[in-house]
């Protein structure tokens, strides 16, 4: 496998770049593997590299029914932060966020994070407080906040309409440490370093059921090209986990639903960070080839289909309008959607499932491309030990049974509203 | 996606809000604990062809029972939601 660094670049460009080689290696499946990963995107393939590199498994298939990233990996808006406030989120996202600052050396691929920060704005004194006391949380916690005034934010982003006169920009939240990453470069570097170590990457690879022994547990999958043993299997498929875990009998507290996003005609450079409007739902970032990106609220409605509707797309555009009108002469470059794992109280399950050797990671919501590396290790930490880690051990699946909800939100069990 | 309301006509999605898969029953007032965990909790997250309620807030104000495919959202039926409706409104 190729070892990235500015002499490879320079030998290749010597070379007029015709020595560049597939970055990652396109396995054929084995009879059997120690571990297998059912879903090629972000989560899967950086719960096989984790396995690989920190827990010693490296006989690790991941079984991809599409090819690697082709489902929420790539639909995204590609922002990165860990500015949660309830126990159970905060030290999990964090996590992430510190394997994020350090995933390109790790991986050795450029996965273009930028730490050019994530600002939530606030629009009147009750939200003020409300993240005050949410920066506050995550300073106890030992991760960076700094609130805003209104005077700082006119210096630094002159352009909002801050005398809106229903939603004045009173300030914001700032996580300095959070921001974007190149969404297809996470789920190719994961790849590429998986693959270094022995992890088969088999793509067209679609699971049609799971094998199971006299006592029920799971000793392997039926795809579509042919059966697979495991000693254990893991599914990391958000946005079809209720379909897969049906295949083993069970009934998950999900909902699939579609999250739209949208990019604008590229221009230069206008947004230097990631902003969040308050009053509405509408968070917009620059990428480096000049789109904004931009999205909003969930469709609302349960949706397999990965494409969205007009009300929301109109809802997303005026909230943007509301906050930066300038970008009202910009026009719409593209639009598209994604099925998103909607749990019942807006947070992850990283858990064993009640079938013996398999393991959920699965309800994600629209919040899991951040989460991608830390839910990578957590969830290699939980399949190799099979013992929880300690920054996921809320995650739990039976706590919508037992009440230990992690609701963000406070909305209750209804999945189209988190 | 427009859903034509029985009582108002074809109609742009924007006027409707949506509730869920109606098929969950809320269990009885004496059901045991597993019950209820189903009903608050669960769910068949169908792929294919579900029953659904939506309110028509932005015109008749009526509960609807929408049958539609969550895989392509093609509207195969629309009918009011009389039980379901009733039971909101008393709320």
């Amino acid at each position: 496998m190729m070892k990235y660094s500015i002499f490879s670049l320079a030998r290749a460009a010597l070379s007029g770049h015709k020595t560049w080689q597939p970055t990652w290696r396109d396995a054929t499946p084995k009879d059997r593997y120690d571990v297998v990963i059912i879903g090629g995107g972000g989560h899967g393939l950086a719960t096989a590299w984790f396995l690989a590199s920190e827990f010693g498994i490296r006989n690790v298939a991941v079984l991809e029914k599409g090819w690697i990233g082709s489902g929420n990996a790539g639909r995204n808006t590609t922002i990165i932060r860990s500015n949660y406030g309830l126990p159970g989120n905060t030290g999990f996202y964090e996590l992430s966020m510190k394997l994020w600052e350090r995933m390109e050396q790790d991986l050795n691929y450029n996965a273009m994070v930028s730490q050019r920060g994530v600002l939530n704005l606030y629009h009147s004194d009750a939200q003020r407080d409300a993240f005050a006391r949410r920066g506050n949380t995550m300073r106890i916690n030992g991760i960076d906040a700094e609130l805003l005034d209104q005077a700082a934010l006119r210096k630094m982003l002159p352009f909002l309409n801050f005398d809106n006169a229903r939603f004045p920009v009173q300030g914001g939240l700032l996580q300095r440490r959070g921001g974007t990453a190149r969404h297809d470069a996470v789920v190719w570097g994961y790849a590429h370093a998986a693959s270094a170590l022995g992890v088969d990457i088999i793509q067209n690879c679609e699971v049609t059921g799971f094998v199971r022994d006299a006592n029920g547990k799971v000793t392997g999958v039926e795809t579509s090209r042919g059966r697979i043993g495991a000693g254990k299997v893991g599914m990391a498929v958000a946005g079809s986990s209720s379909r897969v875990a049906a295949m083993a009998g069970l009934r998950l507290p999900i909902e699939s639903h579609v999250l739209q996003a949208f990019v604008s005609e590229a221009i230069k450079p206008l947004i230097p960070n990631v902003m969040t409007f308050g009053a509405g739902h509408f968070y917009v970032s620059q990428s480096d080839k000049g789109g904004l990106v931009f999205g909003g609220d969930i469709d609302g409605y349960n949706s397999y289909a990965q494409r969205g509707n007009l009300p929301v797309m109109e809802d997303v555009c005026e909230g943007g309008m509301a906050l930066i009108p300038m970008i009202g002469r910009v026009r719409l470059l593209r639009q598209w959607g994604g099925i998103m794992d909607m749990s019942m109280d807006g947070s992850p399950i990283i858990d064993k499932s009640p079938v013996e050797g398999l393991y959920l990671n699965a309800g994600w919501c629209y919040g899991g491309f951040k989460a991608t590396p830390g839910s990578g290790f957590v969830f290699a930490h939980l399949i190799a030990r099979d013992e929880t880690h300690k920054e996921a051990a809320r995650f739990r699946l039976d706590r919508f049974r037992t009440g230990a909800m992690i609701d963000e939100k406070g909305q209750g069990a209804q999945p189209n509203l988190h | 996606m427009r859903i034509v309301c029985p009582f108002c006509g074809e109609r742009e999605l924007g006027e409707f809000t949506y509730l869920g898969d109606a098929k969950p029953q809320r269990p009885t007032a004496d059901a045991s604990e597993d019950a209820v965990y189903d009903y608050v909790y669960l769910r068949d997250n169908v792929a294919g062809v579900m029953s659904e309620n939506w309110y028509h807030g932005g015109g008749c104000r009526t509960w609807l029972k929408v049958t539609r495919n969550t895989l392509t959202h093609e509207i195969s039926a629309v009918e009011p939601a009389a039980g379901t409706g009733a039971r909101q409104v008393a709320k």
